[in-house]
């Protein structure tokens, strides 16, 4: 991302703060729902993709991921690949 | 100086990955970070399926403190990647507005966080006292200790990495950018612990 016109970076300026009010409000919102008493199951799928949606919104915008080279994007591909082994493989059986 | 003991390509993409080598380097260190939380995360996920009865975060943490940490966790991103915006802008007295404000906003989540922690001691509620504890005060304490790490280095680009803008702008922006992307890492892994902990 070095190297960009100031123009350019004007325009980032604006995205990041685009970002923030999105992220403030998801916030409000997976709070918001924690009070709905929804059944157990529903209210982890609902925070769970609220979590999502907000750490995609930090990884795409805050870190540059958006427009990163492809190698940084392998590697976290391959992160993410044992990440979900090692997250559900252990509790395989009691899910 | 001598070229053979320094670090090529920090200042300018290597011609085969494309990144500055800064950059890739901590890359490769959040990879591994995101493993680290992994593990935590499945021992969460193991204690708690294995068990018939957990309380519910909301029942026993305090979730507006929580939600006002969050949002002071989420305001410290934008500050952060606004110090690193402020350099490609090449004003230094922004980039030191940002940086001093991103700083503050790690000491308050700390200073929120150490009221949490004090309120559950008084309470005798330690980390030996359940496995919700055990698992709440491991997982809160490592990401605290992040935000320690994250403070320490910011304080140091704050204070004294700053002298270098008059002779390398370009790596000192690499840099920034670089304790950026950790720094907004220890925000991402916060935006899910709280609704794991706290709401769920």
């Amino acid at each position: 991302m070095s190297g960009h016109s100031p123009e350019a970076i004007k325009k980032e300026v604006r995205t990041y703060v685009a970002v923030f009010v999105a992220l403030a409000v998801l916030t409000v919102l997976t709070v918001g729902a924690s009070y709905l008493k929804l059944s157990l199951g529903a209210a982890i799928l609902l925070a769970l993709f609220i979590a999502s949606v907000k750490g995609t919104l930090v990884a795409a915008y805050f870190m540059h991921l958006r427009t990163e080279k492809k190698i940084v994007l392998a590697l976290l591909v391959l992160a993410v690949i044992f990440f979900v082994v090692l997250l559900f493989y252990p509790s395989w059986h009691h899910l | 100086m001598s070229e053979a003991g320094l670090i090529k390509h920090i200042s300018h993409p290597h011609p085969v990955t494309g990144v500055t080598n800064s950059k890739l380097g901590v890359w490769c260190f959040l990879a591994s970070e995101v493993m680290l939380f992994g593990g935590l995360f499945s021992a969460y996920i193991l204690l708690r399926t294995g068990v018939t009865d957990w309380p519910r975060g909301h029942e026993i943490l305090n979730v507006p403190l929580a939600t006002l940490n969050t949002m002071v966790l989420i305001t410290s991103s934008v500050t952060m990647v606004m110090a690193w915006a402020s350099l490609q802008m090449k004003s230094l007295s922004k980039y030191r507005l940002y940086m001093t404000l991103t700083v503050l906003l790690g000491l308050a989540f700390l200073v929120v966080k150490a009221f949490e922690y004090g309120h559950k001691f008084e309470h005798h509620h330690f980390p030996s006292t359940d496995n919700f504890y055990a698992t709440y005060f491991t997982l809160t304490g490592l990401h605290g200790l992040h935000v320690i790490g994250g403070i320490v280095v910011n304080l140091y680009f704050l204070l004294f990495g700053v002298k270098m803008w008059e002779k390398e702008p370009d790596q000192l922006a690499g840099r920034v950018e670089a304790a950026g992307l950790y720094w907004h890492f220890v925000d991402l892994v916060w935006i899910f612990l709280f609704p794991v902990l706290y709401l769920l």
